[in-house]
Protein backbone atom coordinates (compact mmCIF):
# COMPACT_ATOMS: atom_id res chain seq x y z
CA UNK A 1 0.00 0.00 0.00
CA UNK A 2 2.67 1.97 1.14
CA UNK A 3 4.81 1.12 -1.68
CA UNK A 4 2.26 1.91 -4.38
CA UNK A 5 1.63 4.71 -3.34
CA UNK A 6 5.11 5.93 -2.68
CA UNK A 7 7.72 4.23 -4.31
CA UNK A 8 5.58 2.02 -7.45
CA UNK A 9 5.29 5.52 -9.29
CA UNK A 10 9.01 6.08 -9.92
CA UNK A 11 10.11 2.29 -9.83
CA UNK A 12 7.19 1.50 -12.98
CA UNK A 13 7.51 4.33 -14.89
CA UNK A 14 11.09 6.23 -16.27
CA UNK A 15 9.52 9.64 -17.16
CA UNK A 16 8.51 9.43 -13.03
CA UNK A 17 12.05 8.74 -12.39
CA UNK A 18 13.47 11.47 -14.68
CA UNK A 19 11.30 13.86 -13.52
CA UNK A 20 12.45 12.98 -10.16
CA UNK A 21 15.97 13.38 -10.81
CA UNK A 22 15.21 16.83 -12.99
CA UNK A 23 13.54 17.90 -9.71
CA UNK A 24 16.59 16.34 -7.15
CA UNK A 25 18.59 18.56 -9.59
CA UNK A 26 16.67 21.73 -9.56
CA UNK A 27 16.76 21.73 -6.04
CA UNK A 28 20.28 21.50 -5.18
CA UNK A 29 21.10 24.67 -7.67
CA UNK A 30 18.42 26.47 -7.04
CA UNK A 31 17.37 26.68 -3.18
CA UNK A 32 20.79 28.14 -2.42
CA UNK A 33 20.39 31.07 -4.56
CA UNK A 34 16.86 31.32 -3.33
CA UNK A 35 18.20 31.90 0.35
CA UNK A 36 20.37 34.41 -0.96
CA UNK A 37 17.93 36.35 -2.89
CA UNK A 38 15.61 36.50 0.23
CA UNK A 39 18.37 37.59 2.39
CA UNK A 40 19.35 39.87 0.07
CA UNK A 41 15.50 40.88 -0.53
CA UNK A 42 15.57 40.17 -4.07
CA UNK A 43 12.83 37.48 -3.66
CA UNK A 44 10.55 39.74 -5.80
CA UNK A 45 13.50 40.41 -8.38
CA UNK A 46 13.73 37.16 -9.32
CA UNK A 47 10.14 36.73 -9.53
CA UNK A 48 10.41 39.34 -11.99
CA UNK A 49 13.34 38.02 -13.99
CA UNK A 50 11.80 34.77 -14.17
CA UNK A 51 9.13 36.22 -16.41
CA UNK A 52 12.04 38.40 -18.20
CA UNK A 53 12.78 35.13 -19.09
CA UNK A 54 10.40 34.36 -21.58
CA UNK A 55 10.46 36.79 -24.78
CA UNK A 56 13.92 35.12 -24.76
CA UNK A 57 12.90 31.46 -24.55
CA UNK A 58 10.07 32.44 -27.01
CA UNK A 59 12.03 33.30 -29.82
CA UNK A 60 14.11 30.47 -29.62
CA UNK A 61 11.10 28.59 -29.70
CA UNK A 62 9.93 30.94 -32.94
CA UNK A 63 13.17 30.21 -34.62
CA UNK A 64 13.74 26.29 -33.65
CA UNK A 65 11.17 24.99 -32.19
CA UNK A 66 10.54 23.37 -28.92
CA UNK A 67 14.32 22.96 -29.09
CA UNK A 68 16.53 22.98 -25.82
CA UNK A 69 19.24 24.61 -26.63
CA UNK A 70 17.55 27.35 -28.83
CA UNK A 71 15.15 27.84 -25.66
CA UNK A 72 17.90 27.77 -22.92
CA UNK A 73 20.19 30.82 -25.34
CA UNK A 74 17.12 32.74 -25.93
CA UNK A 75 16.35 32.60 -22.30
CA UNK A 76 19.97 33.25 -20.66
CA UNK A 77 19.87 35.98 -23.26
CA UNK A 78 16.89 37.70 -22.35
CA UNK A 79 17.56 37.47 -18.50
CA UNK A 80 20.56 38.68 -18.69
CA UNK A 81 19.81 41.67 -20.79
CA UNK A 82 16.35 42.88 -18.27
CA UNK A 83 18.94 42.25 -15.17
CA UNK A 84 21.09 45.02 -16.89
CA UNK A 85 18.65 47.22 -19.01
CA UNK A 86 16.75 47.59 -15.21
CA UNK A 87 20.35 48.26 -13.25
CA UNK A 88 21.27 50.83 -16.54
CA UNK A 89 17.65 52.84 -16.01
CA UNK A 90 17.80 53.17 -12.10
CA UNK A 91 21.11 54.07 -12.44
CA UNK A 92 20.78 56.40 -14.66
CA UNK A 93 17.44 58.11 -14.69
CA UNK A 94 15.45 58.34 -11.51
CA UNK A 95 13.32 55.29 -11.16
CA UNK A 96 14.07 52.71 -8.51
CA UNK A 97 15.02 49.14 -9.89
CA UNK A 98 12.09 47.73 -8.76
CA UNK A 99 9.75 49.68 -10.24
CA UNK A 100 12.43 49.62 -13.55
CA UNK A 101 12.24 45.59 -13.22
CA UNK A 102 8.69 45.69 -12.83
CA UNK A 103 8.53 47.51 -16.07
CA UNK A 104 10.69 45.63 -18.34
CA UNK A 105 9.26 41.95 -16.91
CA UNK A 106 5.36 43.08 -17.70
CA UNK A 107 6.57 43.76 -21.30
CA UNK A 108 8.43 40.74 -21.49
CA UNK A 109 6.04 38.80 -20.38
CA UNK A 110 3.29 40.11 -23.07
CA UNK A 111 5.61 40.15 -25.62
CA UNK A 112 6.92 36.48 -24.69
CA UNK A 113 3.28 35.11 -24.82
CA UNK A 114 2.42 37.19 -28.43
CA UNK A 115 5.31 35.47 -29.88
CA UNK A 116 4.60 31.84 -28.54
CA UNK A 117 0.92 32.42 -29.61
CA UNK A 118 1.47 33.68 -32.76
CA UNK A 119 3.77 30.26 -34.12
CA UNK A 120 2.79 27.53 -31.76
CA UNK A 121 -0.62 26.07 -30.10
CA UNK A 122 -2.36 26.91 -27.06
CA UNK A 123 -0.13 23.22 -25.68
CA UNK A 124 3.01 25.16 -26.82
CA UNK A 125 1.95 28.05 -24.69
CA UNK A 126 0.95 25.73 -21.78
CA UNK A 127 4.46 24.64 -21.77
CA UNK A 128 5.89 27.91 -21.99
CA UNK A 129 4.01 28.60 -19.39
CA UNK A 130 4.14 25.71 -16.81
CA UNK A 131 6.22 23.91 -17.86
CA UNK A 132 6.35 19.91 -18.33
CA UNK A 133 8.59 17.97 -15.77
CA UNK A 134 6.76 14.93 -16.47
CA UNK A 135 8.17 14.51 -20.42
CA UNK A 136 12.03 15.46 -19.61
CA UNK A 137 14.03 13.84 -22.38
CA UNK A 138 17.41 12.83 -22.04
CA UNK A 139 19.47 16.53 -23.47
CA UNK A 140 17.29 18.52 -21.08
CA UNK A 141 17.81 16.48 -18.14
CA UNK A 142 21.31 17.02 -18.69
CA UNK A 143 21.06 20.78 -19.29
CA UNK A 144 19.87 20.93 -16.06
CA UNK A 145 22.05 19.09 -13.94
CA UNK A 146 24.82 20.83 -15.99
CA UNK A 147 23.57 24.05 -14.52
CA UNK A 148 23.16 22.67 -11.07
CA UNK A 149 26.73 21.74 -10.92
CA UNK A 150 28.09 25.26 -12.16
CA UNK A 151 25.76 27.50 -9.50
CA UNK A 152 27.20 25.06 -7.12
CA UNK A 153 30.47 25.03 -7.92
CA UNK A 154 30.28 28.87 -8.98
CA UNK A 155 28.53 29.55 -5.54
CA UNK A 156 31.27 28.16 -3.56
CA UNK A 157 33.58 29.74 -5.17
CA UNK A 158 31.86 33.22 -4.64
CA UNK A 159 30.50 32.29 -1.38
CA UNK A 160 32.57 34.66 1.35
CA UNK A 161 32.39 37.79 -0.65
CA UNK A 162 28.90 37.43 -1.52
CA UNK A 163 28.14 36.35 2.71
CA UNK A 164 30.37 39.59 3.35
CA UNK A 165 28.78 41.81 0.73
CA UNK A 166 25.13 40.90 2.41
CA UNK A 167 26.43 42.12 5.66
CA UNK A 168 28.62 44.88 4.86
CA UNK A 169 28.83 46.33 1.63
CA UNK A 170 31.33 49.08 2.85
CA UNK A 171 33.45 46.91 4.38
CA UNK A 172 33.92 44.33 1.55
CA UNK A 173 34.84 47.52 -0.82
CA UNK A 174 37.72 48.64 1.80
CA UNK A 175 38.98 44.90 1.53
CA UNK A 176 38.34 43.64 -1.77
CA UNK A 177 37.61 44.23 -4.75
CA UNK A 178 35.71 40.76 -5.32
CA UNK A 179 32.13 42.43 -4.43
CA UNK A 180 31.02 43.80 -7.97
CA UNK A 181 32.22 40.53 -9.48
CA UNK A 182 30.92 38.56 -6.57
CA UNK A 183 27.08 39.77 -7.37
CA UNK A 184 27.15 39.96 -11.26
CA UNK A 185 27.70 36.42 -10.48
CA UNK A 186 25.50 35.54 -8.46
CA UNK A 187 23.01 37.19 -10.60
CA UNK A 188 24.12 35.10 -13.57
CA UNK A 189 23.48 31.93 -10.98
CA UNK A 190 19.48 33.36 -10.70
CA UNK A 191 19.49 33.47 -14.34
CA UNK A 192 20.75 30.09 -15.04
CA UNK A 193 18.22 28.80 -12.42
CA UNK A 194 15.57 30.04 -13.70
CA UNK A 195 15.99 29.41 -17.22
CA UNK A 196 16.70 25.60 -15.34
CA UNK A 197 13.54 25.83 -13.74
CA UNK A 198 11.95 26.87 -16.56
CA UNK A 199 12.12 23.76 -18.50
CA UNK A 200 10.83 21.89 -15.71
CA UNK A 201 7.97 24.55 -13.89
CA UNK A 202 7.40 26.86 -17.00
CA UNK A 203 8.11 30.68 -16.69
CA UNK A 204 5.55 31.55 -14.27
CA UNK A 205 6.36 29.21 -11.50
CA UNK A 206 10.17 28.40 -12.32
CA UNK A 207 10.86 30.57 -9.26
CA UNK A 208 8.60 28.60 -7.41
CA UNK A 209 11.48 26.19 -6.15
CA UNK A 210 13.87 29.05 -4.94
CA UNK A 211 11.98 30.95 -3.47
CA UNK A 212 9.44 29.06 -1.56
CA UNK A 213 12.49 26.60 -0.12
CA UNK A 214 14.10 29.96 1.23
CA UNK A 215 11.31 31.07 2.95
CA UNK A 216 10.60 27.98 4.63
CA UNK A 217 14.48 27.72 5.72
CA UNK A 218 14.33 30.80 7.31
CA UNK A 219 11.93 29.19 10.20
CA UNK A 220 13.49 26.50 10.78
CA UNK A 221 17.62 27.64 10.95
CA UNK A 222 19.31 30.72 12.91
CA UNK A 223 22.57 30.24 10.52
CA UNK A 224 23.17 30.65 6.67
CA UNK A 225 24.97 27.32 6.40
CA UNK A 226 21.52 25.78 7.91
CA UNK A 227 19.41 27.56 5.99
CA UNK A 228 20.38 26.35 2.32
CA UNK A 229 20.69 23.03 3.95
CA UNK A 230 16.62 23.41 5.06
CA UNK A 231 15.86 24.97 2.05
CA UNK A 232 17.54 21.97 -0.45
CA UNK A 233 15.74 18.98 1.33
CA UNK A 234 12.54 21.31 1.61
CA UNK A 235 12.95 21.96 -2.20
CA UNK A 236 13.50 17.98 -2.87
CA UNK A 237 10.57 16.85 -0.33
CA UNK A 238 8.48 19.44 -2.44
CA UNK A 239 9.28 18.05 -5.76
CA UNK A 240 9.28 14.09 -4.60
CA UNK A 241 5.81 15.01 -2.82
CA UNK A 242 4.48 16.94 -5.60
CA UNK A 243 5.06 14.47 -8.08
CA UNK A 244 3.27 11.73 -6.14
CA UNK A 245 0.52 13.67 -5.85
CA UNK A 246 -0.08 14.82 -9.62
CA UNK A 247 0.67 10.75 -10.14
CA UNK A 248 -2.33 10.21 -8.08
CA UNK A 249 -4.66 12.95 -8.53
CA UNK A 250 -5.92 15.09 -11.67
CA UNK A 251 -3.50 18.25 -10.23
CA UNK A 252 -0.65 19.00 -12.99
CA UNK A 253 2.72 18.09 -11.76
CA UNK A 254 4.66 21.94 -11.67
CA UNK A 255 1.76 23.13 -10.25
CA UNK A 256 1.67 20.32 -7.65
CA UNK A 257 4.90 20.76 -6.64
CA UNK A 258 4.83 24.42 -5.80
CA UNK A 259 1.49 23.69 -4.06
CA UNK A 260 3.46 20.86 -1.73
CA UNK A 261 6.23 23.29 -1.12
CA UNK A 262 3.43 26.11 0.19
CA UNK A 263 1.92 23.45 2.02
CA UNK A 264 5.12 23.25 3.87
CA UNK A 265 5.61 27.19 3.90
CA UNK A 266 2.39 27.57 5.62
CA UNK A 267 3.61 24.31 8.34
CA UNK A 268 6.65 26.47 8.99
CA UNK A 269 4.88 29.57 9.26
CA UNK A 270 2.98 28.07 12.12
CA UNK A 271 5.08 25.77 13.22
CA UNK A 272 8.86 26.86 12.86
CA UNK A 273 11.17 26.35 15.51
CA UNK A 274 12.69 30.04 14.71
CA UNK A 275 9.82 32.67 14.82
CA UNK A 276 6.86 30.64 13.96
CA UNK A 277 4.00 32.11 15.11
CA UNK A 278 2.98 28.85 17.57
CA UNK A 279 6.94 29.61 18.85
CA UNK A 280 5.56 33.36 19.90
CA UNK A 281 2.32 32.24 21.17
CA UNK A 282 3.74 29.78 23.38
CA UNK A 283 7.28 30.78 24.05
CA UNK A 284 9.51 29.07 25.94
CA UNK A 285 10.34 30.14 29.80
CA UNK A 286 12.96 32.78 29.33
CA UNK A 287 16.73 32.06 30.55
CA UNK A 288 18.71 33.51 33.86
CA UNK A 289 21.18 35.49 31.21
CA UNK B 1 58.89 61.34 10.51
CA UNK B 2 57.90 60.57 7.21
CA UNK B 3 54.31 60.92 6.51
CA UNK B 4 51.65 58.21 5.99
CA UNK B 5 48.97 60.37 4.37
CA UNK B 6 49.47 63.19 2.62
CA UNK B 7 46.20 65.53 1.22
CA UNK B 8 47.08 67.12 -1.72
CA UNK B 9 44.82 70.28 -2.54
CA UNK B 10 42.14 67.29 -1.94
CA UNK B 11 38.17 67.84 -2.62
CA UNK B 12 35.96 65.49 -1.72
CA UNK B 13 32.39 65.89 -2.11
CA UNK B 14 28.89 64.20 -4.07
CA UNK B 15 27.66 65.46 -7.36
CA UNK B 16 30.20 68.21 -7.72
CA UNK B 17 29.34 69.89 -4.51
CA UNK B 18 32.18 69.50 -1.97
CA UNK B 19 31.94 69.23 1.45
CA UNK B 20 35.71 69.22 1.93
CA UNK B 21 37.09 71.87 0.35
CA UNK B 22 40.83 72.25 -0.72
CA UNK B 23 42.48 70.41 2.10
CA UNK B 24 45.92 69.94 2.14
CA UNK B 25 48.31 68.93 4.89
CA UNK B 26 49.91 65.53 6.22
CA UNK B 27 49.77 63.05 8.51
CA UNK B 28 52.55 61.67 10.13
CA UNK B 29 53.47 57.66 10.37
CA UNK B 30 52.17 56.61 13.85
CA UNK B 31 49.75 60.02 14.58
CA UNK B 32 47.07 60.03 17.13
CA UNK B 33 44.81 62.99 14.70
CA UNK B 34 41.12 63.90 16.58
CA UNK B 35 39.21 65.21 13.51
CA UNK B 36 36.93 67.48 14.73
CA UNK B 37 34.18 70.08 13.65
CA UNK B 38 30.80 70.77 13.31
CA UNK B 39 27.75 68.13 11.47
CA UNK B 40 28.23 68.55 7.94
CA UNK B 41 31.91 69.72 8.00
CA UNK B 42 32.90 66.77 6.41
CA UNK B 43 34.53 64.28 8.79
CA UNK B 44 32.98 61.35 7.39
CA UNK B 45 33.89 62.61 3.89
CA UNK B 46 37.28 63.13 3.97
CA UNK B 47 37.20 59.26 5.78
CA UNK B 48 35.79 57.78 2.91
CA UNK B 49 38.61 59.54 0.70
CA UNK B 50 41.36 58.19 2.67
CA UNK B 51 40.06 54.26 2.65
CA UNK B 52 39.19 54.74 -1.41
CA UNK B 53 35.75 54.56 -1.37
CA UNK B 54 35.05 57.71 -2.97
CA UNK B 55 37.30 59.75 -5.31
CA UNK B 56 38.23 62.84 -4.90
CA UNK B 57 36.43 65.96 -7.46
CA UNK B 58 39.71 67.41 -7.05
CA UNK B 59 43.40 67.18 -5.80
CA UNK B 60 44.79 63.72 -4.50
CA UNK B 61 44.98 61.53 -1.29
CA UNK B 62 48.67 60.40 -1.20
CA UNK B 63 48.94 56.55 0.83
CA UNK B 64 52.59 56.52 0.02
CA UNK B 65 53.17 52.55 -0.61
CA UNK B 66 50.78 51.24 1.30
CA UNK B 67 48.34 48.76 -0.18
CA UNK B 68 44.44 50.71 0.49
CA UNK B 69 43.76 47.43 2.34
CA UNK B 70 46.48 48.69 4.99
CA UNK B 71 43.80 50.63 5.93
CA UNK B 72 41.03 49.59 8.40
CA UNK B 73 38.10 51.58 8.42
CA UNK B 74 34.95 51.70 10.78
CA UNK B 75 32.57 53.29 9.34
CA UNK B 76 29.84 55.77 11.35
CA UNK B 77 26.89 53.85 11.32
CA UNK B 78 28.29 50.81 9.43
CA UNK B 79 26.10 50.02 6.53
CA UNK B 80 25.43 46.50 8.36
CA UNK B 81 23.10 44.61 7.96
CA UNK B 82 22.21 43.32 11.33
CA UNK B 83 19.03 40.84 10.31
CA UNK B 84 21.72 38.91 8.27
CA UNK B 85 22.29 35.09 10.00
CA UNK B 86 25.81 35.15 10.48
CA UNK B 87 27.74 34.64 14.11
CA UNK B 88 29.69 37.05 15.58
CA UNK B 89 32.91 34.39 15.30
CA UNK B 90 32.19 34.75 11.10
CA UNK B 91 31.63 38.44 10.92
CA UNK B 92 34.66 39.26 13.20
CA UNK B 93 36.76 36.56 10.92
CA UNK B 94 36.57 38.64 8.44
CA UNK B 95 38.65 41.33 9.80
CA UNK B 96 41.69 38.56 8.49
CA UNK B 97 40.41 38.56 5.00
CA UNK B 98 43.82 40.13 3.74
CA UNK B 99 45.27 37.30 5.20
CA UNK B 100 42.86 34.42 3.68
CA UNK B 101 41.44 36.23 0.93
CA UNK B 102 38.09 35.16 -0.45
CA UNK B 103 38.94 31.31 -0.17
CA UNK B 104 42.03 30.92 2.50
CA UNK B 105 40.88 29.10 5.14
CA UNK B 106 41.36 30.61 8.21
CA UNK B 107 43.50 27.38 10.52
CA UNK B 108 44.00 27.14 13.98
CA UNK B 109 45.76 29.83 14.07
CA UNK B 110 42.94 32.53 12.54
CA UNK B 111 40.80 30.41 14.76
CA UNK B 112 42.61 31.71 17.40
CA UNK B 113 43.66 35.29 16.61
CA UNK B 114 39.43 35.62 16.24
CA UNK B 115 38.96 34.09 19.82
CA UNK B 116 41.82 36.65 21.08
CA UNK B 117 40.48 39.56 19.35
CA UNK B 118 36.59 38.94 20.63
CA UNK B 119 38.14 38.56 24.11
CA UNK B 120 40.44 41.91 23.55
CA UNK B 121 36.99 43.83 23.54
CA UNK B 122 35.51 41.89 26.35
CA UNK B 123 33.00 39.80 23.95
CA UNK B 124 34.08 36.28 24.96
CA UNK B 125 31.45 33.88 24.83
CA UNK B 126 29.45 35.34 22.33
CA UNK B 127 31.36 33.48 19.53
CA UNK B 128 28.29 31.98 18.48
CA UNK B 129 25.47 34.52 18.87
CA UNK B 130 23.96 36.13 15.38
CA UNK B 131 25.28 39.53 15.27
CA UNK B 132 21.45 40.50 15.64
CA UNK B 133 21.30 40.22 18.70
CA UNK B 134 23.92 42.27 19.96
CA UNK B 135 23.44 45.59 21.73
CA UNK B 136 24.71 48.83 20.44
CA UNK B 137 27.50 48.73 22.58
CA UNK B 138 28.50 45.30 21.91
CA UNK B 139 28.06 45.66 18.43
CA UNK B 140 30.85 48.67 18.37
CA UNK B 141 32.95 46.54 20.48
CA UNK B 142 32.68 43.73 17.57
CA UNK B 143 33.38 45.73 14.97
CA UNK B 144 36.73 47.16 16.96
CA UNK B 145 37.87 43.50 17.71
CA UNK B 146 37.83 43.22 13.67
CA UNK B 147 39.67 46.12 13.03
CA UNK B 148 42.05 44.41 15.62
CA UNK B 149 42.03 41.69 13.25
CA UNK B 150 42.76 43.62 10.55
CA UNK B 151 46.67 43.96 11.62
CA UNK B 152 46.56 47.34 9.70
CA UNK B 153 49.22 50.51 9.51
CA UNK B 154 46.17 52.95 9.33
CA UNK B 155 43.34 53.10 11.45
CA UNK B 156 40.66 54.91 10.85
CA UNK B 157 37.74 55.27 13.18
CA UNK B 158 34.32 57.50 12.21
CA UNK B 159 32.55 58.36 15.44
CA UNK B 160 33.27 55.44 17.43
CA UNK B 161 32.18 56.80 20.61
CA UNK B 162 28.57 57.69 19.16
CA UNK B 163 25.89 56.07 21.65
CA UNK B 164 28.46 54.42 23.47
CA UNK B 165 28.28 54.29 27.34
CA UNK B 166 31.04 55.55 29.40
CA UNK B 167 32.11 51.99 30.30
CA UNK B 168 32.28 50.86 26.80
CA UNK B 169 34.30 53.84 25.63
CA UNK B 170 37.11 53.74 28.32
CA UNK B 171 37.51 49.91 27.40
CA UNK B 172 37.54 50.71 23.23
CA UNK B 173 39.38 53.97 24.27
CA UNK B 174 42.24 52.09 25.36
CA UNK B 175 42.59 49.82 22.54
CA UNK B 176 43.39 52.66 20.44
CA UNK B 177 45.66 53.80 22.95
CA UNK B 178 47.19 50.82 22.66
CA UNK B 179 47.41 50.82 18.95
CA UNK B 180 49.23 54.32 19.42
CA UNK B 181 51.47 52.77 21.36
CA UNK B 182 52.01 49.82 18.49
CA UNK B 183 53.41 52.72 16.19
CA UNK B 184 50.00 52.73 13.97
CA UNK B 185 48.48 55.52 12.54
CA UNK B 186 45.31 56.36 13.93
CA UNK B 187 42.26 58.97 12.97
CA UNK B 188 39.29 59.30 14.46
CA UNK B 189 35.91 61.78 14.49
CA UNK B 190 35.04 62.55 17.76
CA UNK B 191 32.57 65.04 19.10
CA UNK B 192 33.71 65.11 22.88
CA UNK B 193 36.28 67.48 23.06
CA UNK B 194 36.90 66.56 26.66
CA UNK B 195 38.06 63.13 25.19
CA UNK B 196 40.50 64.85 22.56
CA UNK B 197 41.66 66.69 24.78
CA UNK B 198 42.40 64.20 27.21
CA UNK B 199 43.54 61.59 24.67
CA UNK B 200 44.52 63.22 21.58
CA UNK B 201 48.31 64.66 20.95
CA UNK B 202 47.11 66.13 17.37
CA UNK B 203 43.37 67.19 16.04
CA UNK B 204 42.58 68.55 13.06
CA UNK B 205 39.95 71.05 13.09
CA UNK B 206 37.92 70.38 10.29
CA UNK B 207 34.78 72.92 8.44
CA UNK B 208 34.93 72.12 5.43
CA UNK B 209 38.28 73.32 4.89
CA UNK B 210 41.04 73.25 7.68
CA UNK B 211 40.18 75.61 10.27
CA UNK B 212 43.38 74.62 12.51
CA UNK B 213 45.57 71.65 12.49
CA UNK B 214 48.72 70.86 15.02
CA UNK B 215 48.74 70.04 18.64
CA UNK B 216 45.35 69.39 20.35
CA UNK B 217 46.12 72.34 22.37
CA UNK B 218 46.57 75.02 19.85
CA UNK B 219 44.01 73.97 18.00
CA UNK B 220 40.85 73.63 20.58
CA UNK B 221 40.71 77.31 20.97
CA UNK B 222 37.30 78.92 22.05
CA UNK B 223 38.48 81.09 19.03
CA UNK B 224 38.86 78.69 16.43
CA UNK B 225 35.61 76.28 17.43
CA UNK B 226 33.50 79.51 17.26
CA UNK B 227 35.05 79.89 13.62
CA UNK B 228 34.32 76.54 13.08
CA UNK B 229 30.50 76.68 14.17
CA UNK B 230 30.03 79.51 11.62
CA UNK B 231 31.26 77.20 8.76
CA UNK B 232 28.13 77.17 5.98
CA UNK B 233 27.02 74.34 5.12
CA UNK B 234 25.79 75.72 1.86
CA UNK B 235 24.69 72.61 -0.71
CA UNK B 236 23.72 75.51 -3.29
CA UNK B 237 22.74 74.35 -6.59
CA UNK B 238 23.39 77.67 -8.41
CA UNK B 239 26.59 77.08 -7.41
CA UNK B 240 29.37 78.26 -9.95
CA UNK B 241 32.41 76.08 -10.31
CA UNK B 242 35.22 76.96 -7.96
CA UNK B 243 38.15 79.06 -9.24
CA UNK B 244 40.47 76.59 -8.39
CA UNK B 245 42.93 78.39 -5.34
CA UNK B 246 40.78 80.21 -3.63
CA UNK B 247 40.79 79.57 0.06
CA UNK B 248 38.17 77.45 1.55
CA UNK B 249 36.25 79.96 3.66
CA UNK B 250 35.92 81.97 0.96
CA UNK B 251 34.29 79.72 -1.17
Amino acid sequence: MVYDWLVAPFADFEFMRRALAASIALALGAAPIGVFLMLRRMSLVGDAMAHAILPGAAIGFLLSGLNLFAMTAGGLIAGFAVAILAGVVSRVTELKEDASLATFYLASLALGVTIVSVKGTNIDLLHVLFGNILAMDNQTLIVIAINATVTLVVLAVIYRPLVIECVDPLFLRTVSRAGAPAHLAFLALVVINLVNGFHALGTLLAVGLMVLPAAIARFWARDITGMMMVAVVSAMLSGYAGLVLSFHSKVPSGPAVILVATALYVMSVLFGSVGGMLRQLFPAPHLEA
Amino acid sequence: MAAQLQFRDVTLGYDRHPAVHHLSGEVASGALLAVVGPNGAGKSTLFRGIVGILKPLAGSILRGKRDLRDIAYLPQSAEIDRSFPISVFDFTGSGLWRATGAFGALGRSGRAKIVDALAAVGLNGFENRPIGTLSGGQMQRMLFARVLLQDAAVIVLDEPFNAIDAKTSADLLALVRRWHEEKRTVLAALHDMDLVRANFPQTLLLARGEVAWGATTQVLTSDNLARARQMCEAFDDGAAACAAHLPPRAA
